[in-house]
């Protein structure tokens, strides 16, 4: 049995994480027999939703606070087997399976979402929720590492390899460009390494070249180009993967290869991070054809 | 031989602490001490860095705002319920230690000394505190219904979580129809208890100053004096009470030692606020002046040269009348001080003495031990500002050594140098120096003695400081790494 490797999807909010994260763990599941716990670091819970079949189980956080501390609660409460293909118990058509689990935190406004991310780690681990036979344990994180507790993922023995999830837009990038330096601080002390970009496209303007270039200039690699498709809302819908949805469509495939890439992932590295300005070059370079003069910062388009 | 002079000594003390610090820390604790005299020209009192963050890694006695608004300010209006909203810990620690003293039925119409808390765990601080609260001032009106409002006093955490106690002290404000003020005194805002003092300050002004409804009915006389800054710790402020009446003074307000809550609102009716923790109610006193036109005066109440000084520049304020009540009083009290300094000063007479403690007392104390013909020679605030420090210099009487913020290292040197006979400070420091050997006294809870403010309280001081200093226990203790080695 291979080690145990821990991986986590980061990237900005609305991006696509939790559709590309989950499509691409049921591909791992389902064409390549993994066995995989997926832990959502995010609030809003939607991060197993595609795999349960349900609109978003109960979380760690809130268990917890229904039965008073999280002490309280038992590892078989908080996780849940994923349903049809992915349960343990199927093994129809694969071997693999997906556990989920889900942190949870308050609703928007209130309260500490990063310190219920630590509480619910910190549970899993005390429980033994890692347990031997499982290949993967993958985190779903929330928008950017915008506080310690969203950082928790990455420090010393979690998640060793993150991936980014990227689009050729500014405010993607930009985010994808900070979430590398919390990896860069961590990175030394604690040993995770960037495992590269996945971009999960928009079809803007030459997005491949950008997103490929920016994954050069941080010195990694855009790990794959996953091209837009409406199969994907139709599963999405269903609450479904495309995988499980539509095993044999193009895009399953995608994540099929997606999936092949990250198993076989062996490039994994302290990332080097852009100062803002060069990543406003790389936008311009690659972005747009028109280049955009010094004296027209801040100009309005019917004046420019 | 070691130096000539005690303004020498002190020096080279400060030089001999400041060696062992890296250059950085040497250069900043440097600007905190100095050596001042009541003749020195621009001495420490004049230029002593103060109210600065504290040097990190070394012991300080500091405070956090939460201690200086809750502890402080706040927790002794008696009539009143001060929530602690947060973990456990700062609620309970802070439990009853100030010897607030109070009148009235603890847990009936009074609650000084229980404590009241939200008591968090982790779910609160992830999902905010917010509903926690509202049910505990629900369950507080329920259970507790004479009370006569309550303060919510911020912990750590809530600065963190961003729960919004404004929005929930409104609420219940408008619920209960009693007052319900929110403090934002975070422990880890500011340098020290200081801003706590100031935040507290601050909501009283917000919110007990604009509260009109006490003053309407209220009769005014033109005697009519608020005691302002006066914990009444182990009885203090009623001893300065007493005297005020009897010089024909009407107290109508006694801030905020066995206070209540309409006391404080009535204090814009007085004449005269009369300030004696200055560090900690000057904010209030002066938007007093500003809002309301009341002047304030500074006195100070420790040992009787200064109780008679402070006497007579109050009368003044008032009168004739009140000017030659207050004579009658000074000579029938002096009487019996003198008494007791002809009792006391034979046997404390000479004695040294070293100060460290907090708001008024590094230089307000320092009257009473000199009427006692003891000697401060070393004094310093915990979290004092530039102004403190000049006011100081009008009480030192001889070449003084000033440390502010001091570190436990610190101050252990300074004594090992100047060899005080006494040590004065609070009850971190206490067994740190009895166990050297040394005579200590609590300045901040008067080592469960007291009252010392007024005439009749310092026989109660000079009682406590021969107690303390001519106690056989010393001749038969010696720290033990200065007992010989039997047999070495």
């Amino acid at each position: 049995m291979a080690e145990l490797r821990q991986i986590a999807f980061y990237g900005k909010g609305g991006i696509g994480k939790s559709t590309t994260s989950q499509n691409t763990l049921a591909a791992m599941c389902h064409y390549y027999g993994q066995k995989i716990l997926i832990v959502g670091c995010d609030p809003k819970a939607d991060s197993t939703r595609l795999i349960l079949h349900e609109k978003a189980q109960s979380t760690i956080m809130q268990l917890a606070s229904e039965a008073g501390t999280v002490e309280d609660l038992e590892l078989e409460d908080v996780c849940k087997p994923g349903a049809d293909e992915f349960h343990p118990d199927n093994e129809e058509i694969t071997e693999g399976y997906i556990m989920c689990t889900e942190s949870g935190g308050p609703e928007p406004g209130v309260g500490c979402a990063g310190r219920g991310v630590i509480t619910a780690i910190n549970f899993l681990e005390e429980e033994g929720a890692y347990d031997d036979e499982l290949d993967f344990v993958s985190y779903d994180v929330l928008g950017d590492v915008v506080c310690g507790g969203f950082a928790m993922p990455i420090r010393e023995g979690k998640a060793q390899e993150i991936y980014i999830v990227m689009s050729g837009e500014m405010m993607a990038m930009y985010a994808a460009n900070n979430i590398s330096k919390g990896i860069l601080k961590y990175a030394n002390t604690g040993g995770v390494r960037l495992a590269g970009l996945v971009c999960n496209a928009r079809m803007t303007d030459k997005e491949y070249d950008l997103a490929k270039h920016l994954a050069k200039q941080i010195g990694t690699q855009m790990i794959h180009f996953v091209p837009r498709s409406n199969h994907v809302q139709r599963a999405e819908l269903r609450r479904m993967t495309v995988v499980e949805f539509s095993p044999n469509s193009e895009q399953a495939m995608e994540y099929k290869e997606l999936a092949r890439k990250i198993i076989a992932n062996d490039l994994k590295v302290i990332p080097e991070p852009l100062e803002m300005d060069d990543l406003e070059n790389l936008l311009m370079e690659f972005g747009l054809d028109e280049e955009v003069e010094e004296d027209a910062i801040g100009k309005k388009a019917e004046e420019a | 031989m070691g130096p000539e002079t005690l303004e020498a000594l002190q020096q080279e003390a400060i030089a001999e602490v400041l060696e062992v610090y890296p250059a950085k820390a040497a250069k900043n604790r440097a600007k905190h001490l100095g050596v001042d005299s009541p003749e020195g020209v621009k001495g420490a009192c004049d230029k002593t860095r103060s109210n600065k963050q504290t040097v990190p890694g070394v012991m300080s006695q500091r405070g956090c705002a939460y201690a200086g608004s809750k502890g402080v300010v706040w927790g002794p209006i008696k009539d009143m319920i001060h929530i602690s909203h947060g973990p456990i810990g700062c609620g309970q620690y802070s439990r009853g230690g100030r010897r607030n003293y109070y009148i009235g039925t603890t847990g009936i119409d009074t609650f000084v000394t229980m404590n009241f808390t939200t008591d968090f765990s982790e779910k609160d601080i992830v999902f905010g505190g917010d509903k926690k609260l509202k049910q505990a001032l629900t369950e507080i009106d329920e259970l507790f219904p004479l009370n006569n409002g309550i303060s919510i006093q911020s912990e750590c955490p809530i600065g963190l979580i961003g729960d919004d106690i404004q929005a929930v002290a409104k609420v219940h404000k408008k619920e209960s129809e009693k007052p319900t003020i929110a403090v934002s005194c975070e422990g880890f805002r500011g340098v020290s208890q200081s801003l706590g003092h100031h935040l507290a300050n601050d909501a009283i002004r917000d919110e007990v100053m604009t509260d009109t409804s006490a003053r309407d009915e209220f009769e005014s006389t033109d005697y009519d004096v608020a005691i302002i800054g006066d914990y009444n710790i182990g009885g203090d402020a009623w001893a300065t009470r007493i005297l005020l009446e009897e010089i024909g003074l009407r107290v109508i307000a006694q801030w905020s030692g066995d206070a209540t809550y309409k006391e404080m609102a009535i204090a814009p009716k007085a004449k005269l606020n009369l300030l004696h923790c200055y560090r900690s109610m000057n904010y209030i006193s002066r938007h007093m002046e500003q809002e309301f036109n009341i002047p304030w005066m500074e006195y100070n109440f420790f040992g009787p040269s200064k109780t008679t000084e402070s006497l007579r520049k109050i009368a003044e304020f008032f009168g004739k009348e009140v000017q030659d009540k207050a004579e009658a009083v000074i000579a029938k009290y002096t009487a019996m001080t003198d008494a007791v300094i002809a009792k006391y000063k034979p046997v404390l007479e000479g004695k040294k003495v070293m100060l460290y403690v907090g708001g008024l007392r590094p230089r307000h104390v320092i009257g009473a031990y000199e009427d006692l013909g003891m000697e401060i020679i070393g004094t310093g605030y915990e979290f004092a500002h530039g102004d403190d420090y000049k006011r100081t210099k009008e009480d030192i009487e001889r070449s003084t050594l000033i440390y502010d913020d001091v570190n436990e290292y610190e101050l252990e040197k300074f004594v090992q140098k100047l060899k005080p006979d006494l040590v004065a400070a609070g009850v971190k420091e206490k067994y740190v120096f009895q166990k050297m050997g040394l005579p200590f006294r609590q300045m901040h809870s008067w080592d469960y003695s007291g009252p010392y403010h007024g005439y009749d309280a310092f026989a109660v001081f000079a009682k406590d400081m021969d107690l303390a200093m001519n106690s056989p226990v010393w001749n038969h203790t010696k720290a033990p790494w200065e007992k010989e080695e039997v047999g070495a």
